[in-house]
């Protein structure tokens, strides 16, 4: 492999990386108070809604149930309108994002159910206001939870940043399909498959490690 | 206690849940009062409702029907708002202690405080002297997890006493520690009820619980109230089968050995006699000999209360003079079936 080449995948590596931590936070700044909606609205919980709950509950489905391939299809124009591009690294981090928000708010919605009944129980007994228990009960209760969610979602956004390859994107993925498979560079293939799973690892271990501290139950 | 004016005024509360297809009265038409300072106990057997009962007092659940008033206000006529500023001052321990686990003892302390918007050094100076009141002054950057149960415990009471409340309601407290620490937790209760001079509502299963603590309990039976009185009262004369079934449990302890086709009597001794031989006079008096199927003596409150099983013999004439010199005596009996006691 020339030495253009590996230059070309480290500056993927960026992009790529750029892509995933910034569509992974700007999810993440829509899915977690969604998701905490989605549990504090259930029924039995402390601002039980039904309406929206099912609305809420029925669009993050719709989302999250079609394909990412054809979610960045369908957001050309969206993207277009976003960042005045629909190719490039910018343009990805648009569909990576509204394909990212149905996970992260499904992860954090599990995360916090996670939290036992009782401390609510207990913070609703101490006159806690809804907001005191969101944010002084139950978010601190879950945030090792919260942070290997984080850790999880940061590997799936990964994954798909590689297949808006397809469609333009930048990234360690466009250059193993423009490179590794049209252009049958076998090596190429395999360094950047092994970029890839290089940074998935990471991450989990990150994630892991971090939670870990966190946690002291 | 009368003429006093009650902190807690039940009216007819009731509480019905309803299920997909019938409805089941958690709490049917109970009407009491709690006064100030007293050790109240609500005792009953699992799902008799006590649990739902203790929630309506602090409005975690809201009532059916009836009213509940505490220091003066419906609790049923407050906003959200009201109301959560009432419930800092009846504070609330569990069985699962409901600690955060992700907090330290001293951040768990000082919640209740942060809810309420103490400064943060008064919420920190506060917080370690309840933790000295439970005799946790060394844990108080110790995580819930490193503590055993006892200790969880009595970080949930620092956690409830933060705020000052008038009423510490206890949901089986003690229903997940072991006797020792049971005994502990509990005398931890009655030495800030005298010292404070703080109400509290016990909810429990155990008739030992009410035994050891409480001023006056109240007998919950499917959701209604059976009976309620002093301890010392409803002990030595239990009037309901909720209550006898509550209190007898002694008799359950006989071996199947000792089921006899003869008569048997529950004594009950309610502290003055506890100390006296009767049994030893009784026999040297009437030169009849009774055997002790089963006895336990307790501590309610601050006198000793005992109760025994005594096989009586078999010539009625011979009975009636034991019976005679137990009645002279001034001694609480009865009699009591074994048979049946033993499908109890």
């Amino acid at each position: 492999m020339s030495e253009a080449i590996w230059k070309m995948i480290g500056s993927g590596v960026l992009e790529t990386l750029q892509m995933t931590v910034i569509s992974t936070a700007l999810a993440y700044l829509i899915g977690l108070p969604l998701g905490i909606l989605l549990v504090v609205t259930e029924k039995g919980n402390i601002l039980q809604n039904r309406i929206i709950n099912t609305i809420l509950g029925t669009i993050m489905n719709i989302v999250r149930s079609v394909p990412f391939l054809i979610l960045l299809v369908v957001l050309v124009p969206f993207t277009r309108f976003v960042t005045g591009s629909s190719i490039g690294t910018t343009a990805t981090i648009v569909p990576l994002t509204v394909g990212t928000i149905p996970i992260v708010a499904r992860m954090v919605e599990s995360s916090l159910k996670e939290v036992s009944p009782g401390i609510i129980e207990a913070a609703e007994s101490m006159g806690a206001s809804p907001a005191s228990i969101i944010f002084r009960f139950i978010l601190p209760e879950a945030t090792p939870s919260l942070i290997l969610g984080g850790a999880i979602n940061l590997a799936t956004v990964l994954g798909y940043s590689a297949m808006a390859g397809c469609i333009g994107g930048g990234g360690v993925g466009a250059i193993a399909l423009n490179y590794g498979w049209y252009r049958y560079q076998t090596d190429v293939l395999l360094v950047t498959v092994v970029i890839l799973i290089l940074i998935v690892q990471i991450f989990q271990e990150v994630g892991t490690i971090l939670a870990a501290k966190k946690r002291h139950s | 206690m009368s003429g006093q004016t009650a902190l807690f005024q039940l009216k007819n509360v009731s509480k019905v849940f309803h299920t997909k297809d019938s409805e089941v009265r958690a709490v049917d038409d109970i009407s009491l009062d709690i006064f100030p300072g007293e050790i109240f106990g609500i005792i009953g057997m699992s799902g008799a409702g006590k649990s739902t009962l203790v929630r309506t007092l602090n409005r975690l659940e809201n009532v059916t029907s009836g009213q509940v008033i505490f220091d003066g206000q419906i609790l049923g006529d407050l906003s959200s708002k009201e109301l959560r500023a009432q419930r800092r001052s009846m504070a609330m321990i569990f069985q699962s202690f409901n600690l955060l686990t992700q907090k330290t003892v001293l951040a768990n302390v000082m919640l209740p405080m942060k809810i309420a918007h103490v400064p943060h050094k008064e919420q920190k100076e506060r917080a370690l002297k309840m933790l000295k009141v439970v005799g946790l002054e060394n844990k108080a950057s110790a995580w819930p997890a490193q503590l055993s149960g006892g200790q969880r415990q009595r970080v949930a009471i620092a956690r409830a006493l933060a705020m000052n409340p008038k009423v510490l309601l206890c949901d089986e407290a003690t229903s997940a520690l072991d006797p020792k620490i049971t005994e502990e937790i509990l005398s931890l209760l009655k030495d800030i009820n005298k010292k404070m001079n703080l109400t509290i509502v016990i909810i429990t299963h155990e008739m030992s619980v009410v035994e050891k603590i409480c001023d006056r309990v109240a007998i919950i039976s499917e959701g209604r109230l059976a009976e309620i009185g002093s301890v010392k009262e409803i002990f030595t004369s239990p009037k309901t089968e909720a209550a006898k079934h509550l209190i007898l449990p002694a008799e359950k302890e006989l071996n199947s050995f000792d089921i006899t086709d003869r008569r048997c009597i529950r004594i009950v001794f309610d502290g003055r006699e506890a100390s006296e031989p009767l049994i030893a006079n009784l026999v040297e008096a009437t030169g009849e000999k009774v055997n002790i199927l089963c006895a336990n003596t307790k501590s309610v409150g601050v006198v000793g209360f005992g109760q025994m099983i005594v096989e009586l013999p078999r010539e009625d004439d011979a009975v009636e003079r034991v019976l005679q010199y137990i009645r002279e005596n001034g001694v609480n009996f009865h009699e009591v079936q074994l048979e049946e006691v033993k499908s109890v």
